[in-house]
């Protein structure tokens, strides 16, 4: 052990962001295996012809009772997600004040709200909004994080001193005050403010990931033959660095994209997150909370959805961390 | 490890700088506060011109930053909407933050790390396999489901507690809303706990110990713990930081007048004063916990020396 050693740098890369993020920097125990493996060590098949990483973790994917349940759900989410009228077909803005709050009555399994409104409805109308933030917003942070990341830790110096400081900025600002601060000047009744702000704060958590695997991917013996051959660092970076550190920065965004969902609904559940019309999980928990004492059903279909969609996520980040990491075999 | 905490300290300058700068230029982009003031009411324009002198309104943004934070160092953080001080709101509501944040940290320590220790002894087992799918479910219930059913459940229907913290909010009312708080951060203590038990049990120093013939319990709390502990305490010292930012959840729904709910006040009446004051506390809070868990880092582990 070198007799310089900075600490910030293990124990980022020891619990990736534990910091500010609360649900977004579910990835501590994970990543920390991951990072230490950057290359895919070649997974040796049944027939003895070697597979790359990729192949092999798709091999255990497809075994793994984990990924299978998971996907499925989250195949079901996405279809309802596109086309909720497939299993729903009345109006979610539809309701009947006279029906306000009565329970569950044939034709309307899970009751009505306190407008009025078929609680079954607008529990399926509700994946739309909480999978389009999720989806959008770890992309956008995924991207961002990973070019940013992988920049600094590609070329480091001067360049990795100003990105890690900016990242820092964005670490410091608690995630749910953020979101209060930032989001109430919005009047927007669009999901795109909400994704833009996660992004804004989600970006730094993938950016640490994809810096610290690039700085292990570049250190490896053919990252340096490839520039002792003259490789320049464009080929080098997308040839040989990217595609070695990309499984961590992956696993990250998997597991980040339900964290982002429950984000996204805490922020509906204060007031600033989605508004009326959208029709959002997050807001119909917050108009129902006042009422559990009379209509414990209207809060608990619309809950219960959320934590199922957020419980796939993370079930199939964890399969996916699993399979791409092959020191847990 | 003088110079380092002098490295890290100038480090902290252009962070702390940006994060409040950050939030400081998003809260005056929030509205006029010199209409917020006088609520529905048209101001006259030559009183309304004076005030903005006063506060230094009519400023470049940037200004405004500088004399604020020059305020903000002699220790006058401004007034809030209703008059009072700020640092008086601060008096009041940091030791309630800070209580239910005690509360919190100790569920964790105690609940999390028994049983990460219990699963990551019985890797692969009935217990460990039962305490990952319950840290899962934990994970992906949002915290205000969660402590809205908690409340409902424990408060209203079988009357165990109350369900509401009064304003003095001592450490017993606490407990209910300190559990709800550790949910998301307890499981993830389990989680690291596990992992870090379950990967130090097959060391060498583990199977010395035990062929030393130590007892169970020896070789468990002083040797195996003591080195599984490294990262679970970091993290834990990060999780300060985000506790106290994230407890406004949690204060609203236990109607708990701690920062939250003043920060939430402060942004409903467009005072800036409130918001700003309260959110830089919060980071320089975050920034030292960062800080002192890397000092502690070392001290846990020797093996780590400071340039």
């Amino acid at each position: 052990m070198p007799e310089a050693y900075d600490p910030q740098e293990i124990r980022r890369q020891a619990i990736t962001p534990a910091g500010s993020g609360g649900p977004m920097d579910l990835a501590m125990d994970e990543a920390e295996t991951l990072e230490k493996t950057p290359g895919g060590p070649e997974g040796t098949g049944p027939t003895g012809k070697p597979r790359s990483l990729w192949s092999d973790a798709w091999h255990q994917l497809r075994r793994s009772p984990i990924f299978i349940v998971s996907g499925l759900l989250i195949l079901f989410l996405v279809i309802i997600a596109i086309w909720p009228q497939l299993i729903a077909s009345r109006d979610p803005l539809f309701c009947q004040l006279s029906k306000s709050q009565q329970g569950m009555q044939p034709g309307h399994p899970f009751g009505f709200d306190t407008q009025g409104c078929d609680v079954y409805t607008r529990t399926v109308y509700g994946a739309r909004a909480s999978i389009t933030v999720g989806v959008c917003a770890t992309l956008g942070a995924a991207l961002l994080g990973s070019l940013l990341g992988g920049f600094a830790g590609f070329f480091g110096g001067v360049w990795d001193a100003v990105l890690s400081r900016i990242a820092d900025v964005f670490f410091g600002i608690p995630v749910v005050l953020g979101g209060l601060v930032f989001l109430s000047v919005v009047t927007s009744s669009t999901v795109w403010p909400v994704v833009g702000f996660i992004v804004l704060l989600g970006w730094p958590q993938i950016a640490r990931i994809a810096r610290g695997s690039v700085i292990t991917a570049k250190q490896n013996d053919y990252v340096q033959a490839a520039r002792a051959l003259g490789a320049g660092s464009g080929r080098m970076l997308l040839r040989h660095v990217a595609p070695n550190a990309v499984a961590p920065v992956i696993v990250v965004a998997t597991i980040a994209l339900g964290t982002y969902i429950s984000l996204e609904a805490t922020l509906s559940f204060l007031g600033v997150g989605l508004r009326p019309p959208t029709v959002s999980w997050g807001i119909d928990i917050s108009n129902a909370a006042p009422q559990i004492r009379n209509a414990p059903h209207m809060l608990l279909y619309p809950a219960g959805a959320l934590s199922i969609t957020v419980l796939a996520f993370i079930m199939l980040g964890d399969a996916v961390r699993d399979a791409l990491d092959p020191k847990l075999r | 490890m003088g110079r380092y905490v002098i490295r890290r300290l100038l480090q902290m300058i252009p962070v702390f700088i940006g994060s409040t700068f950050l939030i400081f230029f998003m809260v005056y982009a929030l509205g006029d506060p010199v209409a917020a003031l006088f609520g529905d009411k048209a101001p006259d324009p030559a009183t309304a011109a004076r005030i903005r002198q006063e506060l230094h309104l009519d400023e470049p943004l940037w200004k405004q930053y500088f004399l604020y934070m020059g305020q903000i160092f002699q220790g006058d953080f401004g007034t809030a909407f209703n008059g009072q001080k700020v640092t008086e709101l601060m008096a009041s509501a940091y030791p309630v933050t800070l209580r239910l944040t005690l509360v919190a940290i100790v569920i964790e320590l105690i609940v999390g790390i028994g049983l990460g220790v219990a699963s990551g002894l019985k890797r692969g087992r009935v217990v460990d396999n039962s305490v990952l799918l319950m840290t899962l479910l934990v994970i992906s219930i949002p915290t205000f489901v969660s402590g809205y059913v908690l409340q409902f459940l424990l408060g209203v229907k079988w009357g165990i507690i109350r369900p509401s913290v009064s304003s003095e909010a001592p450490f017993s009312e606490l407990i209910l809303p300190g559990v709800v708080l550790a949910l998301v951060s307890l499981a993830y203590v389990t989680r690291l706990t596990r992992t870090s038990i379950a990967e130090n049990v097959r060391a060498d120093y583990v199977r010395t110990a035990i062929a030393k013939g130590l007892p169970r319990r020896r070789v468990i709390s002083r040797h195996l713990l003591r080195n599984s502990l490294i990262p679970v305490v970091t993290f834990i010292g990060a999780d300060i930081g985000f506790l106290m930012g994230g407890a406004i959840v949690t204060e609203k729904i236990f109607n708990i007048h701690g920062v939250g709910y003043q920060i939430y006040q402060g942004i409903l009446r467009n005072n800036a004063p409130t918001v700003v004051g309260f959110v830089t506390i919060l980071v320089i809070v975050f920034l030292v916990a960062n800080l002192l868990v890397d000092l502690l880092y070392a001290v846990l582990d020797p093996r780590i020396r400071y340039a």
